[in-house]
C-alpha cells in the first residue's frame, strides 16, 4: 500500500451511532475514543483540522455517559461525534477561517447550529480547514496548510468545506457541518465521496457563521448517508430570532421522505450543467439517471440558458458582499494587528498581512463592483440576472419535482493543478445557481471516475423543497450500491 | 478575448484605487497580477454586462420576507473580559488606536 | 461677524439633524441604550461587529421612526436598508447600516413659530457609531498621540431628518431646530438633550446674490452641538463664502469642521475617494412594509403637537397681551414638555405667570425631575408663591427642594427615569416649614429696615436724593437680615412709601 492510497474509511453514520450509545451498547466516550485514535494515525496525512477538542470532547463524551445512565435521554445526537467547519463560532474555542487574520480569535459566543448539536446531545470533535474565509474550491487557500482527499493523498478534498468533507469521509466523525456560498458544500461532498447538503436558505440559522456573502450563504451537513443528513438537518433548523432572513416554517419529516421511493416523480437533467462535464463523470451520472428512469422516475432533459449567466453572475454579488463582509477586519477590536504609524496605515499593513492572496482578489473584485461609477454595470446588472435565474427555475420546477446535474465537472484534482482563477472558480459551474436562487440541493455519491476517484450526482429542489430532495437523493444512495 | 481587451476592463490605476479603497497595501508584484486576473474575470463578468435586463428586477435576497422586528427588550452584555483578551491593544477600559488624521 | 456684512447676499440653509431614539436597547440588539455608563460595558457580538453576528431590527425605533414621520407630515412608505462602507475605528463593521434609497418617511414639512414652512425631504433609520476620544495634551484629533475607542453608542438608533435648502438665516435655522427638537420630544421619540448629544445637527450652507435663482456651491459643517453653535457656525460660514466670491474665488464643496472655542469654520482634511461608500442593500435585513393599519395606528396615536400645544398653554395664561407671560415662556414650557404641569396648576386656579415663571426658569433646568411631578404639588406650590405665604426667591428653592425628592424617588425606582411614566405627590409646605420659611408681617419687616437704614445712612441719603440702584442694596441687606424671607418687592414699595412721606 502506497501512502497515496486510501489509509481510512468512513464510520458508521449518525443514528446507528445514536442508538448504539443510547442502548449502551457503546458508551459516548469509547466512541470518541475511536475517532481521536483515527485522527491521531491519520490526521497527520490528511489535515482534516485546525483544532481537535481533545480534553472537552472528553468531558463532553463522558457528560453524555452520566445522562445516558440516570436514565435522561440526551437527544437524537447522542454522543454523536461531529465536526464544525473553523467558520463556524464556538464560545471559547478558536475560530480562524483559516486565515491568519482570526488566528488567535476566541468568539464569545456560540452559533446558533452549535447550540442546537449540543442541545441534542452531540460531541464536537474539532474544527475543520477550510479555504479562508471560505473562498476557494480546494481547500488549498487555507493559511494553515491543504488538506488531502482520504480517498487519494495526491488530490484536494475540493472546498471550501474541504475540512468536512475530509473528517467524514476519513472516518474521523460522523458528521460535520460546513457553510456553502457557491457549492462549498456540495463539492467537496462530491469530491470525497460523501453526502453533502446545502438547505434552502434561511431554514438554517447563520446567525454565528461568519459572512462571506451574506445572501448566499448557508449552513448544511456533510455525513455518510442522505438519511444522516437528514436527521441533521432537522437538528440544526427551524427558525432563529437571531437571524432576520430565517424562514419561519418547520423543518421535519425529511426523513420520512427518504422511505419513499421515486416512482412517478419527475426528473430533470439540466443539459447546461451537464455538459461542462467531463466524460468519466458524465458516464457515472447517465447511469445514474438510467438507473432512476428504470425503477420509475420519469427522467428527461431540460434546457435552462439563463444558468449559464449564472458563474458571471455569482463572481460579482459573492465577492461584492464579501468586500463589505470583510471590512471589519480592521486591527481596532479583535484579530490580527499589524503596527502602522497612524490608524489607516495600521488597517491597510494588518489587512495586507492578514489576508491570503484568494481572499485579497475576491475583496478588490468586490470592492470594484461596488464603486461609484460600476454599481449598475455589474453588482445591479448581477442582481437583475439573480432575478432571471430565479424565474428560469420556477419554470422548469412546473414541469419536474427536482432537477439532476452533476455537483462537480470533475472528479478531484491535483494540488495546484488550477493556478488561473477562472479555472478554479469553475469548477462551481453546476452548484451556484441554487445558491443565486436560495434553493436547496445536495450532492449524492455515485460511482467512480477518472483515477478511481468519487463522483456525486447533485439533486436539486425549489424553495423549501427538501423533502422531495431527500426523498430521491435517498434513491440515489441506494441505487449506487 | 484578447489580452488587450482583457487589459481594458481595469487599469493599473484603478487597480491602486480600489485597494486603497478597500485598505490593502500592494506591492508592486501583486498589483501586476491583480489587475491581469481582474481584469480577465470582468471580461469573464461582461457577459453578464452586456444583457438587456431594463425590464427584470434586481434580487438582493433569495427568500422575500417583510417586517422582521425584535421586542425592544434587554438581552446579555458581552464582559470586558471578553473584549480584552481579544483587543490587540485594550487601554482602560477602551479600544486604543494608533493616531486618527481624518476625520470620516 | 455683523449681520450687514450680508448685505446683497441671501443665504440658503438645508439642516441634517440626527436624532438618537429614545429605546430600552440598541437598533440592531439588545443592549441598553443609554447614555452615560462604563465604556464599552453595553456592547454585544452584533453591535461590537463580531463575525458571525447579525442584526435584528427594534420594533419600537421603527414605531417612534414612524411618529417622527407621521409628525413632519410625511409619506411613510415601505423601506430598506443599505450598508454604508467606509474605514474608520468607531464603526464597528466598517459599514453603517442606513436607510438610502427607500427611507421610511418622505417629502413632509415643518411650520416655524413664524408661520414659514420648511420643506422635509426624508427621515430615515440609521445605526449611530462609537466614541473616539483622543490621547494627548490637546484632547483633539490634531496632535493626539493615539486614541480610544468605546462602542458604548455604536448601534443606538437614529433617524436622521433631511430639510429641504429653505432656511435663510441664522436664526431661522435655530428656529427649526427648536421646533424640530419639541417636535422630536412630543414624540415620545427623543429625550432632545443636545449637551449629551441626543441631538446632533449639521448645516449644509450656501450663499448666493440676492434676487439670484441659481443655488450656490455648499458646504456642510458639521459638529455643532448647541443653538448657539449653530448660529455662530453657520454666520461664520456665510460671511467667508461671501468674502471669498466677492474677492473673484470659488467655492469648493467640502466638509468643514465647526470650532466652538474660536467660533470659526475650518475645512476637514478628506481624502479623494471618502465619499464611494459602496451602497447596496443589506442582505442580513428584510424590507420594512408597514400596512395601512400600522401606519394608521401609528397617525391616529400621535400625541398633540407643539404647536397646537403651545396655543393651547398661551390662551390659558392670556400669553402676548401686554403684563402677561411671555410667548418664549410658552414655547420653552412647551418644548420641553412642562405643559402638563403648568396647565394642571392652572386647572386648581394658581396664578398663570407664575406657574408659567416656575416652568420655564426652574423647573426647565431639570425636566427629567418635573416631568415626573404632581401637577397637583406644583400647583399648591405656585399658590403658596401667589398668596404672599413665601417669597419669589423661597418658592425657586422650595421647588428645587421638591425635585431634589422626586429624583431621590426616582433613584429608589431604579434609577432610569425612561420607563416610569407616573408622577410623584411632593409636600411644598412641609419644605417651607422645614426651611423656616414664614411670610414676615408688615411690622416686622419695617423694623427691620429701621435697623437697615440707621446703619447706613449714606445709602439711605443716595435713595432718597433719587438713586435707584442703591435701592438694590437695601433689598440685599433686608434678604441677608431675613435670610431670604423679605420678599423683593415688598421691600421697594415699603421703601419708596417712606420717601414719598418725606416728600
Ligand atoms: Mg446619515
Ligand atoms: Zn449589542
Amino acid at each position: 500500500m502506497t501512502s497515496t492510497q486510501r489509509t481510512s474509511f468512513p464510520r458508521q453514520g449518525v443514528r446507528e451511532t445514536a442508538i448504539a450509545v443510547k442502548t449502551r451498547f457503546q458508551s459516548a466516550s469509547d466512541v470518541l475514543s475511536d475517532c481521536l485514535e483515527e485522527i491521531a494515525r491519520c490526521e497527520d496525512k490528511i489535515h482534516a483540522f485546525n483544532l481537535v477538542l481533545d480534553n472537552q470532547a472528553r468531558q463532553r463524551a463522558s457528560e453524555i455517559d452520566d445522562l445516558i445512565a440516570r436514565g435522561i435521554d440526551p437527544g437524537p445526537l447522542a454522543g454523536v461525534p461531529v465536526a464544525l467547519k473553523d467558520n463556524i463560532c464556538t464560545r471559547e474555542i478558536a475560530t480562524t477561517c483559516s486565515s491568519k487574520m482570526l488566528e488567535r480569535w476566541i468568539p464569545p459566543y456560540n452559533a446558533t447550529v452549535v447550540a442546537k448539536l449540543q442541545d441534542a446531545g452531540a460531541v464536537i470533535v474539532g474544527k475543520t480547514n477550510m479555504d479562508e474565509f471560505a473562498m476557494g474550491s480546494s481547500t488549498e487557500n487555507s493559511a494553515f496548510g491543504p488538506t488531502r482527499n482520504p480517498c487519494n493523498l495526491d488530490y484536494v478534498p475540493g472546498g471550501s468545506s474541504g475540512g468536512s468533507a475530509a473528517s467524514v469521509a476519513a472516518g474521523f466523525v460522523c458528521c460535520a457541518l460546513g457553510s456553502d456560498t457557491g457549492g462549498s458544500i456540495r463539492q467537496p461532498a462530491s469530491l470525497c465521496g460523501v453526502v453533502g447538503v446545502k438547505p434552502t436558505y434561511g431554514r438554517v440559522s447563520r446567525y454565528g457563521l461568519i459572512a462571506f456573502a451574506s445572501s448566499l450563504d448557508q449552513i448544511g451537513p456533510l455525513c455518510v448517508n442522505v438519511g444522516d443528513a437528514a436527521l441533521i438537518c432537522e437538528v440544526i433548523g427551524g427558525y432563529d430570532p437571531r437571524d432576520s432572513t430565517s424562514i419561519d416554517e418547520p423543518f421535519s419529516g425529511l426523513l420520512d421522505s427518504c422511505d419513499k421511493g421515486v416512482d412517478g416523480i419527475r426528473v430533470g437533467v439540466v443539459t447546461e450543467l451537464l455538459a461542462p462535464a467531463s466524460p468519466d463523470v458524465q458516464a457515472a451520472f447517465t447511469k445514474c439517471t438510467d438507473k432512476l428512469a428504470a425503477i420509475g422516475a420519469k427522467v428527461d432533459e431540460i434546457s435552462i440558458p439563463e444558468l449559464s449567466y449564472g458563474l458571471a453572475a455569482y463572481y460579482l454579488i459573492a465577492p461584492a458582499e464579501a468586500s463589505s463582509n470583510l471590512a471589519r477586519y480592521d486591527g481596532v477590536r479583535y484579530g490580527l494587528r499589524v503596527a502602522g504609524q497612524d490608524v489607516e496605515s495600521m488597517m491597510r499593513a494588518t489587512r495586507s498581512a492578514g489576508f491570503g492572496p484568494e481572499v485579497k482578489r475576491r475583496i478588490m473584485l468586490g470592492t470594484y463592483a461596488l464603486s461609484s461609477g460600476y454599481y449598475d454595470a455589474y453588482y445591479g446588472q448581477a442582481q437583475r440576472v439573480r432575478t432571471l435565474i430565479t424565474k428560469a427555475f420556477g419554470r422548469a420546477y412546473e414541469s419536474f419535482d427536482v432537477l439532476l446535474s452533476p455537483t462537480s465537472p470533475t472528479v478531484a484534482f491535483g494540488f495546484g493543478a488550477k493556478q488561473d482563477p477562472l479555472d478554479m472558480y469553475n469548477s462551481d459551474i453546476a452548484t451556484i445557481a441554487s445558491n443565486l436562487a436560495g434553493h436547496p440541493a445536495m450532492s449524492v455519491p455515485f460511482g467512480l471516475g477518472a483515477n478511481n476517484l468519487p463522483v456525486g450526482v447533485q439533486v436539486m429542489a425549489p424553495t423549501l423543497g427538501e423533502a422531495v430532495m431527500f426523498q430521491v437523493g435517498a434513491q440515489i444512495e441506494g441505487l449506487a450500491q | 478575448m484578447t489580452d488587450q481587451a482583457s487589459r481594458g476592463k481595469i487599469s493599473r490605476e484603478e487597480v491602486v484605487h480600489i485597494a486603497s479603497l478597500a485598505r490593502l497595501g500592494l506591492d508592486d508584484g501583486e498589483l501586476d497580477a491583480f489587475t491581469r486576473e481582474l481584469g480577465a474575470i470582468l471580461d469573464h463578468a461582461s457577459t453578464v454586462a452586456e444583457i438587456d435586463l431594463r425590464d427584470v428586477s434586481p434580487m438582493s435576497h433569495p427568500i422575500a420576507l417583510s417586517n422582521v422586528l425584535r421586542d425592544d427588550v434587554l438581552d446579555e452584555c458581552l464582559e470586558l473580559e471578553d473584549l480584552q483578551s481579544n483587543a490587540p491593544d485594550f487601554f482602560e477600559g477602551k479600544f486604543r488606536v494608533p493616531k486618527i488624521l481624518d476625520e470620516p | 461677524m455683523s449681520s450687514d456684512s450680508l448685505e446683497g447676499w441671501d443665504l440658503v440653509i438645508g439642516l441634517e439633524v440626527h436624532c438618537e431614539l429614545d429605546t430600552n436597547t440598541k437598533l440592531f440588539c439588545g443592549c441598553p441604550n443609554s447614555f452615560g455608563d462604563s465604556p464599552n460595558t453595553n456592547v454585544c457580538p452584533v453591535c461590537l461587529g463580531l463575525p458571525g453576528s447579525l442584526p435584528v431590527l427594534n420594533s419600537r425605533a421603527v414605531d417612534l421612526a414612524m411618529r417622527i414621520g407621521a409628525a413632519l407630515h410625511c409619506d411613510i412608505r415601505p423601506s430598506r436598508f443599505h450598508r454604508k462602507n467606509y474605514f474608520y475605528p468607531d464603526m464597528p463593521k466598517a459599514f453603517q447600516i442606513s436607510q438610502y434609497d427607500a427611507p421610511i418617511n418622505c417629502d413632509g414639512w415643518l411650520e416655524l413659530t413664524t408661520g414659514k414652512r420648511v420643506g422635509i425631504e426624508r427621515a430615515h433609520i440609521e445605526e449611530d457609531t462609537g466614541k473616539t476620544t483622543h490621547l494627548g495634551e490637546s484632547g483633539r484629533i490634531q496632535g493626539a498621540s493615539s486614541s480610544l475607542v468605546d462602542y458604548n453608542r455604536a448601534g443606538v438608533p437614529l433617524v436622521e431628518t433631511v430639510s429641504a435648502p429653505d432656511m435663510n438665516s441664522a436664526q431661522e435655522a435655530k428656529d427649526y431646530v427648536s421646533e424640530l427638537r419639541a417636535i422630536l420630544v412630543a414624540c415620545g421619540a427623543s429625550d432632545g438633550k443636545m449637551e449629551e448629544g441626543s441631538l446632533r445637527v449639521d448645516a449644509n450652507v450656501s450663499v448666493r446674490r440676492s434676487g439670484s435663482k441659481e443655488l450656490g456651491t455648499r458646504c456642510e459643517i458639521k459638529n455643532v452641538n448647541s443653538l448657539k453653535s449653530l448660529g455662530k457656525a453657520i454666520e461664520f460660514e456665510a460671511a467667508r463664502q461671501i468674502a471669498v466670491l466677492q474677492q473673484g474665488g470659488t467655492i469648493r464643496q467640502e466638509t468643514r469642521h465647526f470650532n466652538e472655542d474660536t467660533g470659526e469654520t475650518s475645512s476637514m482634511r478628506s481624502k479623494e475617494d471618502s465619499h464611494d461608500y459602496r451602497y447596496f442593500p443589506e442582505p442580513d435585513l428584510v424590507v420594512i412594509s408597514p400596512d395601512e393599519a400600522w401606519i394608521g395606528g401609528i397617525r391616529s396615536g400621535l400625541p398633540p403637537m407643539p404647536a397646537e400645544r403651545r396655543a393651547l398653554l398661551g390662551s390659558k395664561c392670556g400669553a402676548g397681551s401686554p403684563g402677561t407671560p411671555s410667548s418664549n415662556q410658552v414655547s420653552t414650557v412647551v418644548a420641553h414638555g412642562l405643559d402638563a404641569l403648568v396647565l394642571g396648576a392652572l386647572d386648581d386656579g394658581a396664578d398663570p405667570r407664575i406657574a408659567l415663571s416656575r416652568c420655564a426658569n426652574e423647573a426647565v433646568a431639570r425636566v427629567d425631575a418635573a416631568l415626573h411631578l404632581a401637577p397637583t404639588s406644583f400647583s399648591r406650590l405656585v399658590t403658596m408663591e401667589s398668596v404672599g405665604d413665601i417669597t419669589a426667591t423661597q418658592s425657586k428653592l422650595v421647588l428645587g427642594e421638591m425635585l431634589d425628592e422626586v429624583d431621590q424617588k426616582l433613584e429608589e425606582l431604579g434609577g432610569s427615569t425612561g420607563g416610569f411614566g407616573g408622577y410623584f405627590e411632593v409636600d411644598p409646605e412641609a419644605i417651607a416649614n422645614s426651611k423656616g420659611f414664614e411670610k414676615l408681617d408688615n411690622t416686622t419687616l419695617a423694623r427691620t429696615l429701621d435697623d437697615i437704614v440707621e446703619s447706613n445712612p449714606g445709602e439711605w441719603e443716595r435713595f432718597l436724593a433719587g438713586d435707584e440702584k442703591v435701592a438694590q442694596f437695601f433689598v440685599g441687606q433686608m434678604m441677608k437680615s431675613t435670610r431670604g424671607q423679605a420678599d423683593g418687592k415688598a421691600v421697594i414699595s415699603l421703601m419708596n412709601a417712606r420717601r414719598d412721606k418725606k416728600g
